[in-house]
């Protein structure tokens, strides 16, 4: 006797409560295996590329915000990264320092985030619970330096829009001392329980040969056994300094990503705690020469007099509103390496301030880097960040394109998932991490 | 070593290659989009240099410039820890351009997206449609002459 069996189809989102972000899987199903999977992204594409063409650089910043919204930091970290690299400006060392402590507290964020929403679809609500709290202390942090929660807007071309607040040193300690114990009480509730041991081991393999031939990187392919990390690789600011290890899996399955992840975030803390330790004095943005200058001495040299160098010198007309005239703005060049906005109290209380502020704000004015292009990489959350910047020498980029880390995990997705059973999919999708803003753009 | 692959690229492949630089300390290298393909397969199989990674690939509209487009791919090399970045020029009304699928799975989505936000075709592309953009979407929204406030029209559930 022969059996007939016949593949059903099963749509798993757009809108789906255990999918993060919006994204659709069409599933072909035989029984509970999952025998096609085409997976379907763009519900968020707003469009990013096109806006970032459209905008001035310094106009970026919030757009890039808005890719992972997880860690949002790294993010703005990696275009301003681009563009000073196109310009060849170099920032201030405790500018360097800030980057790194802020994007290791992004990382931790991003990590937390996605553990604890792998953790509460397999049923371990309380591990959400404790890891959203302990990224909401992290986030507490970010925000009494940004002034924002999600939508930073930190970074700047040149530098950071603030510097840390006095007592950031000893509240980050206290913060990351009870990170710690969270990720303690985690790793107990988690990574010996049965139920959860059985819902990741041996599901979502991806072996490390096609890891690698689908371009992935991050946390999924240290899971392979790949030891590739952009931090290792090719250090950006002061990486090469810090002394930290990359944990990496053997296996390639969702146990081992979630390990590897638990790992991270224990070596972000240790990166944080470096950096609070090393962390120079000085000032943490370039001055609009790109030599290094501390804000109040740029305040006093503008006090008495001393506006050339805080002014771009090839302005061929007067920086008042007559240079936004259309017919000008083949004229006016800001000096190259201006590019740093004043501070908002010196914008308000000194006119050189104020005209530099105006120059690198008003359209056909602004920053503009040389021709040219740059691709710089940077170890996002999820893997290699990089933006590809292309740049005619005007105040507007060309081309902005942003690699996005879980692009090309997205697109190995239904490889992986092919033969496992449709449970699978909610512990696999999690641990890949998508995050839809920088998937879609 | 800086250079040293695209001395070694324009040994081998003297007549594809239009030219090379490093600018910024990042190794380019330009060449004829019918050659990408050999020379991509190159890279990725020669023994000393094994470009494993295609990292990233997109294109750039250069608009009033001719060739129009210009398709760029970043390659990663791990055994190295080098990067290369290769740019093929393509014009005319239809540009067109050989796929890297078969070298690369994970050129399969990115060429999709190129399609899709460049209407640039792959030759040899086992499934070249829409990604980002919805199948009904009319033109290709990071060419320079799509208008950035065009309006789509409505489109009304299938059926």
């Amino acid at each position: 006797m022969t059996e007939t069996t016949r593949t059903m189809l099963l749509n798993a989102g757009p809108a789906h409560p255990a999918m993060h972000g919006v994204i659709r899987i069409e599933l072909g199903l035989d029984g509970e295996v999952i025998r096609q999977a085409d997976v379907e992204i763009g519900y968020l594409h707003r469009g990013f590329e096109k806006h970032c063409e459209a905008s001035s650089y310094t106009q970026c910043f919030p757009y890039t915000d808005r890719l992972n919204y997880v860690s949002p930091l790294i993010n703005n970290f990696a275009f301003a990264a681009g563009v000073e690299k196109l310009m060849g400006l170099e920032v201030p060392e405790r500018c360097q320092y800030i980057r790194v402590l802020m994007s290791e507290i992004s990382r931790i964020c991003d990590h937390l985030t996605c553990i604890g929403a792998s953790a509460m679809e397999l049923g371990a609500f309380s591990v959400f619970l404790y890891m959203i709290k302990a990224r909401e202390w992290l986030w507490e942090l970010v925000e009494e330096v940004t002034g924002a929660r999600l939508t930073v807007s930190y970074g700047r071309i040149g530098g950071v829009k603030a510097d840390l607040t006095a007592d950031f040193a000893e509240r980050c300690r206290e913060v990351t001392s009870k990170v710690s114990e969270v990720l303690g009480e985690v790793d107990e509730l988690l990574t010996r329980n049965r139920i959860f041991y059985d819902r990741m081991r041996g599901v979502g393999v991806i072996s490390a040969e096609s890891a690698v031939a689908y371009g992935i990187t991050g946390p999924f392919l240290r899971s392979t056994g790949v030891d590739y990390d952009v931090r290792k690789a090719s250090p950006y600011f002061v990486y090469d300094r810090m002394d930290f290890d990359v944990p990496v899996g053997g296996q390639g399955d969702n146990m081992d990503r979630y390990l590897v992840r638990m790992e991270e975030m224990r070596q972000s803390l240790r990166i944080v705690e470096q950096c609070l330790e090393q962390m120079p004095e000085g000032p943490t943005n370039v001055d609009p020469d790109g030599k290094l200058i501390a804000p109040d001495l740029m305040a006093d040299l503008g006090k008495f007099g001393k506006t050339r160098g805080l002014l771009s010198n090839e302005v061929l007309i007067e920086p008042t509103l007559q240079g936004s005239e259309k017919r000008f703005h083949d004229r006016v060049y800001a000096a190259d390496k201006a590019s740093r906005l004043p501070a908002k109290e010196q914008v308000y209380s000194n006119i050189e301030a104020l005209m530099n502020h105006f120059k690198i704000v008003m359209m056909g004015h602004g920053i503009r880097p040389p021709r040219g292009e740059v691709y710089f990489p940077m170890e996002g959350a999820n893997g290699e960040l990089a933006f590809y910047i292309v740049s005619d020498g005007s105040d507007r980029p060309w081309r902005v394109r942003c690699h996005p880390p879980c692009f090309p995990i997205m697109a190995a997705l239904s490889s992986i998932l092919e033969g496992d059973q449709m449970a699978d999919i909610i512990p696999t999708f999690g641990s890949v991490n998508m995050i839809a803003g920088e998937l879609d753009r | 070593m800086p250079g040293s692959t695209l001395t070694r690229l324009q040994e081998s492949f003297p007549e594809a290659i239009l030219g090379t630089h490093s600018r910024l300390g990042e190794d380019t290298a330009i060449l004829k989009p019918e050659a990408l393909r050999r020379v991509a397969r190159f890279l990725k199989e020669d023994p000393r240099l094994r470009f494993d990674f295609l990292m990233d690939l997109t294109a750039v509209d250069h608009w009033k410039r001719k060739p129009r487009f210009e398709l760029v791919c970043h390659l990663y090399s791990r055994s190295n820890n080098a990067r290369l970045r290769l740019k093929a020029p393509l014009g005319g009304a239809s540009p067109e351009a050989p796929s890297l699928t078969s070298l690369w799975p994970a050129a399969d989505w990115y060429e999709r997206e190129v399609f899709d936000m460049f209407g640039i075709r792959f030759r040899g592309h086992p499934d070249l449609r829409r990604i980002l953009m919805y199948r009904e979407f009319q033109g290709h929204p990071l060419r320079k002459d799509y208008p950035i406030d065009k309006r789509q029209p409505l489109v009304g559930p299938k059926d």
